[in-house]
C-alpha cells in the first residue's frame, strides 16, 4: 500500500475537517469505550489475566525459537506445511506460488492485518489473481479501494451512505433502483454476493489471532463467520502469520482469548473462535485438502532484542486506539500506514523506519489511557518516548527544535541560570499580558498560539512557588 | 524456505543473545507443553451441574441464540418441528450424520424431510450435536470428523444444535480435557457464540453477517 506517514501532520489536518469522518468516529466512545468497561468490570478476574496474559507472552517471547520450532513440527505432524518468511516479498512470493500450483482464479480473504503488511492484494491482481475481501468491513473499504483505517472495524470511518454508493457503483447486475438505505439491507446484499465468492475461491487466506504450538493449530476470531467459510470450502486453506502469533498451548490460547473480546468490542466472547490444525483428514466430509501456514518475520526476530520488545505482545485487540483521544480526533487513515493509533505509533516506525514515521510517536497527548487499557500492559507511552528520542538523536527532527531543546538542556542542566532566565519570562510575559490575561501570538511559540492562546503567567515561577510552600510547612526538597 | 526458516531462527536467538535452547531448558518446556498449565479460570463458572447449565443458557441467550429445554431425547423431533414452524421455514433439514442423532427416532415428526451430509449451500436448516458447552460464555464447541461436518455449522441461515445438558462444562479448560481424552486434535474445532453477527456498519450490531442468521441450541435434560 502507498505509504502517507510522513504527511501525517497535513493528514491529520484533512481529517479534523472531513465531517463525515468526525461523526463517524464521535460514535467508538458510547460504542467500544462503554462496552469494553463494561465487560471488564463485569469479570472480577480481568485484571489478574492481564498480569496472566502478560506473563504468558513474555515467557513464549524468551523461548520463540523453540516455541516456533514446535508448532513447525506439529503443523507437519498434521499434514500441513509451514513457509517462513523473511520479508513481505517472500511471503508474497510464497503465497503466490500456492496459488499457481492449483491455477487459482480467485482467492477468497479474511480480515488479515499480515496479509495488509505484505501488501498481498495490490500484488496478487498484479498476477491475475482476484482477492476478495469477505470481512464485511473490509469488502466495502476494497470497494471503495482504501486501506483499513482500524484493526477491527476497518470500515469504521464510513458511513452508510458511502457503502450505499460504493455497492450501487460495483453490483452493477443488480436493480439500480433498489434501496439501501437500511444497513440491513446493505448487510443481506454484501452476504448474497459473498455467498457465491465463498463457494467458487481456488484459495481460501485468513490471518490467524494466535498460533498454538502443543498442536499446530491457527486459531482465528470471528464475529461474521466469514473466516470460517473462507478456510472451510476452498481446496486450499493459508493462514499467514507473524511470528509473535505463536503461543505454548490451548490453555495459554484460553487464557488471552479471555482478554481479547473483551478488550476489543466488549463482548464476552466473539461469535466464532477456530482452531484450524491441519488439512482435511481421509474420513473427513468436508474441509480444506491443503492447509499452509506463512510465518512472517519482516523485521521482528531483529526487533525480540530491542527495547521496544515489548511491542511484541500485542494481540491487535484496538482497544489502545479505542480508547486514544487522538486517534479520536483523526481517524486511522491519517496515521499513513497498516496500523494507526498508538500501537501503529510504535510499530510503524520498528517496521518501516523511524525516519518515515517520525511524526508518529509525536501523535500523542502522553494521557496513558491507551496504557490502562491494554490487555498486554505494553507500555505504549514509554515504547513512544523511545522513537522521539530515537528520532532526536539521529537528528531527523527539524533543526529549530533541536536547538530549543539545546538551549533548554544547557539551562536545565544549570540550576541557577535556570532559575533566574524561568523567573524573567515570568515576570516579563506577567507584565506584557496582564491587561488581557492571554497572548494570541507570542515570537517563537506560533507552533502553539495558532490553535489556541497561551494563558499569561501570573506570580512566580513553579520552583519559586514549591520552595515557599516547603518552607511554610517546614520541609525539606 | 529451509534458508530462510534458519535466518529467521538464527536472528531469534541473536535477539535472545544466546544459542538454540539447552537439554535442560527444554526438557522444561516439553514439560509444560505436556501440562499443559490452567492458568486463571474465572470463578464464575465454579458452580455445581446444574447451575452451569443454567448459566450457559443464560450466556447463551445473552448473546442472541434461542434455547428450548426438552425432558428426553424423544423430544427432539417434535422441538426441531415446533422450532421450524415457528419461523415459517420449510419441512427439509440438513443433519449431522451423528450416531446419538441417528438413535432419535425422528418418524415422531413424519412431516420432517431428514437428509444426512455435508452443505453445498443450498440448505436453510442444519441440525448437528455437539461435542460439549462451555458455561463461561455461553459456547458450543463443535468438531470437525465425519459425524460433524463444518460445512453444517457455517453455510445453513439456521443452525440447531442438539446437546445434552450432560455435555455442559465450566471453563475452556475443562473442554479441553474431554477433547484430549477423546484422541487427536481434530481438523477444525468451532467455538460458536450466538449467531453470525457484524458492527462494520457504523458499529450497529446486525445478525447473520456470513453465517447463521439463527443459532438454536435444543437442550435435552440427560441428568
Amino acid at each position: 500500500m502507498k505509504t502517507t506517514t510522513r504527511q501525517f501532520k497535513d493528514n491529520a489536518r484533512t481529517a479534523l475537517a472531513d465531517t463525515g469522518l468526525q461523526s463517524a468516529l464521535d460514535k467508538m466512545e458510547t460504542g467500544f469505550v462503554v462496552n469494553r468497561a463494561n465487560a471488564a468490570a463485569r469479570l472480577p478476574e480481568f485484571e489478574a489475566l492481564r498480569d496472566q496474559g502478560r506473563d504468558i507472552k513474555n515467557h513464549t517471547l524468551e523461548h520463540l525459537d523453540f516455541y516456533l520450532e514446535t508448532f513447525e513440527a506439529n503443523v507437519q505432524k498434521a499434514g500441513g506445511h509451514v513457509h517462513w518468511a523473511a520479508t513481505p516479498e517472500d511471503a508474497r512470493q510464497i503465497i503466490l506460488d500456492i496459488c499457481r500450483s492449483v491455477d487459482a482464479k480467485t482467492v477468497t480473504k479474511g480480515k488479515s492485518m499480515i496479509a495488509e503488511e505484505i501488501g498481498l492484494n495490490e500484488f496478487l491482481e498484479e498476477n491475475d489473481i482476484a482477492p476478495i475481501e469477505t470481512d464485511l468491513g473490509e469488502y466495502i473499504i476494497q470497494l471503495r479501494n482504501e486501506p483499513p483505517s482500524h484493526i477491527i472495524a476497518p470500515a469504521i470511518h464510513v458511513l452508510k451512505e458511502q457503502v450505499a454508493d460504493a455497492f450501487h457503483e460495483a453490483h452493477t447486475d443488480l436493480d439500480p433502483g433498489r434501496s439501501l438505505e437500511e444497513p440491513q439491507a446493505l448487510l443481506d446484499e454484501a452476504r448474497a454476493i459473498l455467498r457465491q465468492k465463498y463457494l467458487d475461491a481456488d484459495v481460501g487466506i485468513t490471518g490467524a489471532n494466535f498460533l498454538i504450538a502443543e498442536t499446530g493449530s491457527s486459531v482465528i476470531v470471528t464475529n461474521e463467520g466469514n473466516g470460517d467459510l473462507t478456510q472451510t470450502l476452498p481446496k486450499i486453506h493459508i493462514a499467514v502469520a507473524s511470528l509473535e502469533k505463536v503461543v505454548p498451548t490451548l490453555e495459554d490460547a484460553s487464557a488471552l482469548l479471555r482478554l481479547l473480546a473483551r478488550s476489543a468490542t466488549g463482548q464476552e466472547f466473539s461469535s466464532y473462535t477456530t482452531f484450524s490444525t491441519g488439512p482435511r483428514r481421509p474420513e473427513d466430509p468436508d474441509g480444506p485438502e491443503q492447509y499452509h501456514v506463512v510465518l512472517l518475520d519482516n523485521g521482528r526476530a531483529d526487533l525480540l532484542g530491542t527495547e521496544v520488545r515489548e511491542v511484541l505482545r500485542c494481540i491487535r485487540c484496538g482497544a489502545c486506539m479505542n480508547h486514544c483521544p487522538v486517534y479520536g480526533a483523526v481517524g486511522g487513515h491519517a496515521y499513513g500506514w497498516v496500523y494507526p493509533g498508538p500501537i501503529g505509533s510504535v510499530l510503524t516506525p520498528t517496521l518501516i523506519g523511524v525516519e518515515e514515521a517520525r511524526h508518529l510517536p509525536n501523535a500523542s497527548t502522553f494521557c496513558g489511557r491507551c496504557e490502562a487499557v491494554c490487555p498486554m500492559r505494553i507500555p505504549l507511552p514509554k515504547l513512544m518516548r523511545h522513537y522521539r528520542e530515537k528520532a532526536h538523536e539521529e537528528k531527523l527532527t527539524p533543526a529549530a527544535e533541536r536547538a530549543g531543546l539545546g538551549l533548554w538542556a544547557f539551562a536545565a542542566r544549570r540550576p541557577g541560570l535556570y532559575r533566574w532566565a524561568a523567573g524573567l519570562v515570568i515576570r516579563v510575559l506577567g507584565a506584557l499580558g496582564r491587561r488581557r490575561g492571554r497572548f494570541a501570538s507570542l515570537p517563537f511559540a506560533s507552533g502553539w498560539t495558532r490553535y489556541r492562546d497561551l494563558p499569561a503567567p501570573q506570580g512566580q515561577t513553579f520552583q519559586q512557588q514549591w520552595a515557599a510552600r516547603n518552607g511554610r510547612r517546614g520541609r525539606g526538597a | 524456505m529451509s534458508s530462510g526458516r534458519d535466518a529467521i531462527l538464527a536472528r531469534v536467538r541473536k535477539s535472545l543473545a544466546r544459542g538454540p535452547v539447552d537439554d535442560g531448558t527444554r526438557a522444561e518446556l516439553q514439560a509444560r507443553l505436556s501440562g499443559h498449565p490452567r492458568g486463571i479460570i474465572p470463578a464464575r463458572s465454579n458452580r455445581d451441574h446444574g447451575a452451569q447449565v443454567d448459566l450457559f443458557v443464560e450466556m447463551a441467550e445473552a448473546v442472541a441464540a434461542t434455547v428450548d429445554r426438552v425432558a428426553s431425547p424423544d423430544g427432539v423431533p417434535d422441538a426441531v418441528g415446533d422450532y421450524l414452524a415457528q419461523h415459517n421455514l420449510g419441512a427439509d433439514i440438513r443433519m449431522a450424520p451423528d450416531d446419538w442423532l441417528e438413535s432419535i427416532d425422528w418418524t415422531q415428526r413424519p412431516t420432517l424431510a431428514v437428509t444426512k451430509g455435508p452443505s453445498a449451500g443450498k440448505d436453510e436448516v442444519s441440525v448437528t450435536a455437539a461435542f460439549s458447552a462451555v458455561a463461561e460464555t455461553g459456547t458450543l464447541l463443535l468438531h470437525s470428523g465425519p459425524s460433524s461436518p463444518t460445512t453444517l455449522n457455517f453455510l445453513p441461515d439456521n443452525h440447531v444444535v442438539v446437546l445434552r445438558s450432560s455435555q455442559v462444562v465450566g471453563a475452556y479448560e475443562d473442554a479441553w480435557d474431554q477433547l484430549r481424552a477423546a484422541g487427536a486434535m481434530p481438523r477444525a474445532v468451532n467455538f460458536i457464540t450466538g449467531p453470525s453477527r457484524t458492527g462494520d456498519i457504523e458499529q450497529t450490531i446486525m445478525l447473520g453477517a456470513h453465517g447463521p442468521r439463527r443459532l438454536h441450541i435444543i437442550l435435552v435434560d440427560d441428568g
